[in-house]
């Protein structure tokens, strides 16, 4: 990026560009020195920051997306901490303990990417604390947090949903795609965390679930009754109008090879269940 | 994780300059105002478009096209590699193994074969492998090499969905780049039970990797005899 050449090129089609930039023309004289300085990754931030102020950049689609996606975050971080906070809920001295570690970790560091990335884009973080949730789901799961089977169960059906969601949301992203690409980055980390987590639940201090696969078969295969909204289409199998089954392959590898999103109603109608 | 966070930042403004807040107010009123955008990209990047190694041999084509071959031919890599797993299983593979990978196959063969049907008349040839590098009969070498392929397509699709220009088809790339991703942490926990997401995988602000098709071309040639030309797919 050249950014002297990116403000040459806009003024030969907007010639008052230096006017709506606020600071004006004084602070351009030195932004232009400023420019051949600075780190080359700084110069987008700054060139954002001016643009924002000529020509009153708002993204309120995105930024809805992006909130959409942080209360998500916010649910799945508060669950797993609040699960690693309670003593002799997750088997210590077993690899259970690192992996629930390691997917508390990401889900903080999405929430605080999301915040940031709000806040950069002008708009306002939603916010939340632990106290903001129920996750017996007003008494669907009484036992979340003294039963690890439950907890594991509820953590598949949180991975599984939140895969779904961001990949609902990925079409109203492409505006921007750079957002779209750090969310497209997110949602296969959900994946990942999904696949563990059904791993898990196979052991048998995880429940013993041994038919149950890293990948979603036909609809609700949780085995969790509760959880058939999270699950509602997840036995498509048509894609782009091909019929998979009619390529030869079984219903069951027709459902598992392709992942189905899920609406932003349907998403907040699930996570209403968690939210006091 | 603070400067990678300040950079993250960046790139989301500059990604809402360059598209929703230019095409809105005053200078994009002027006659030139796609001309300008395009000016714009012009005079602020300067691309290389020589690409060696991949500018010569099966054209994957350009558009949105172009990335459904190129998706296409890492699904033909990846089926033939599980096709020769399941074929040729490692000694003394367990049950449950033999199973997981097995289902793996299906769902890269159903992937391959989606993409082939959906492109029509516009697909690429069938791509010739090159697996020599891998001993199909020890474990190690499998899921080394399986590591490789599914953390790669995760990489390759979430890069790409951003050069796809028609939301069904983003949407599409979207339900397969999840299964691969469940792949991928399963073929890790494998290898190494707990390293589903770990360092090599996702970053500290806990993303997945996303990479280029010219960067994921690269990597996968050496599985690929044929030549692919690559040259005219998109890049932004």
């Amino acid at each position: 990026m050249n950014i002297i050449n990116i403000l040459e090129e806009i003024e030969k089609v907007d010639g008052e560009v230096y006017e709506r930039l606020n600071p004006r023309r004084a602070a351009m004289k030195s932004f232009y020195g400023f420019g051949s300085k600075v780190a080359l990754a700084a110069l987008p931030m700054a060139l954002g920051s001016m643009f924002k102020k000529a020509y009153g950049q708002t993204t309120n689609g995105v930024i809805d997306v992006l909130n959409f996606a942080l209360t998500l975050e916010y649910i799945e971080y508060n669950f797993y901490q609040t699960g690693i906070n309670t003593a002799g809920l997750i088997p210590a001295g077993t690899p259970a303990v690192g992996a629930i570690n390691t997917i508390r970790d990401h889900e903080l560091a999405h929430v605080n990417l999301l915040k940031g990335a709000i806040t950069a884009s002008g708009g306002t973080p939603v916010s939340f604390t632990a106290a903001s949730f129920d996750f017996t789901a007003k008494g669907n799961f009484p036992t979340v947090f003294s039963d690890y089977p439950t907890f594991l169960a509820v953590a598949q059906v949180f991975e599984d949903t939140g895969v779904r969601a961001y990949k609902g949301q990925a079409g109203n992203l492409m505006s921007s795609p750079s957002v779209l690409q750090t969310a497209l980055q997110i949602h296969s980390v959900e994946a990942r965390h999904a696949s563990h987590i059904r791993q898990m639940r196979k052991a048998p201090a995880g429940g013993g679930l041994t038919s149950l696969k890293p990948w979603i078969t036909g609809a609700n295969d949780s085995g969790v009754a509760a959880a058939a909204a999270s699950y509602a289409g997840e036995d498509n199998v048509t894609q782009l109008d091909i019929n998979i089954p009619g390529l030869g392959f079984s219903v069951n590898a027709s459902t598992e090879a392709f992942d189905e999103p899920l609406g932003k109603d349907q998403v907040l109608a699930i996570a209403s269940l968690f939210i006091k | 994780m603070k400067s990678l966070q300040g950079e993250k930042e960046v790139l989301l403004q500059e990604s809402g300059i360059l598209t929703a807040k230019l095409q809105r107010r005053s200078f994009l009123q002027y006659a030139g105002a796609g001309v300008a955008g395009v000016a714009l990209v012009a005079a602020g990047c300067k691309k290389d478009k020589s690409i060696p190694g991949l500018d010569t041999g099966v054209d994957l084509g350009s558009g949105d096209p172009g990335i459904l071959n190129y998706a296409y031919a890492l699904e033909q890599l990846e089926g033939a590699f599980y096709d020769a797993v399941v074929k040729s299983p490692y000694t003394g593979i367990p049950a449950n193994e033999l199973a997981l990978l097995t289902d793996i196959r299906d769902h890269e063969l159903a992937h391959r074969e989606f993409f082939k049907k959906a492109l029509g008349t516009g697909a690429i040839v069938n791509l010739t492998v090159d697996f020599s590098s891998i001993n199909f009969a020890d474990r190690t070498s499998v899921l080394t090499t399986a590591k490789t392929f599914e953390d790669l397509g995760v990489s390759a699709y979430n890069g790409a969905g951003k050069l796809l220009k028609t939301a069904k088809y983003l949407e599409v790339a979207g339900k397969i780049v999840s299964v691969e991703a469940r792949h991928a942490a399963l073929i890790r926990d494998l290898i190494s039970n707990g390293s589903f997401a770990d360092l090599t995988a996702v970053d500290a602000n806990g993303l997945d990797g996303a990479l280029t098709p010219i960067q994921v071309l690269t990597k996968a040639k050496a599985f690929i005899k044929t030549a692919i030309n690559a040259s005219n797919l998109p890049t932004s």
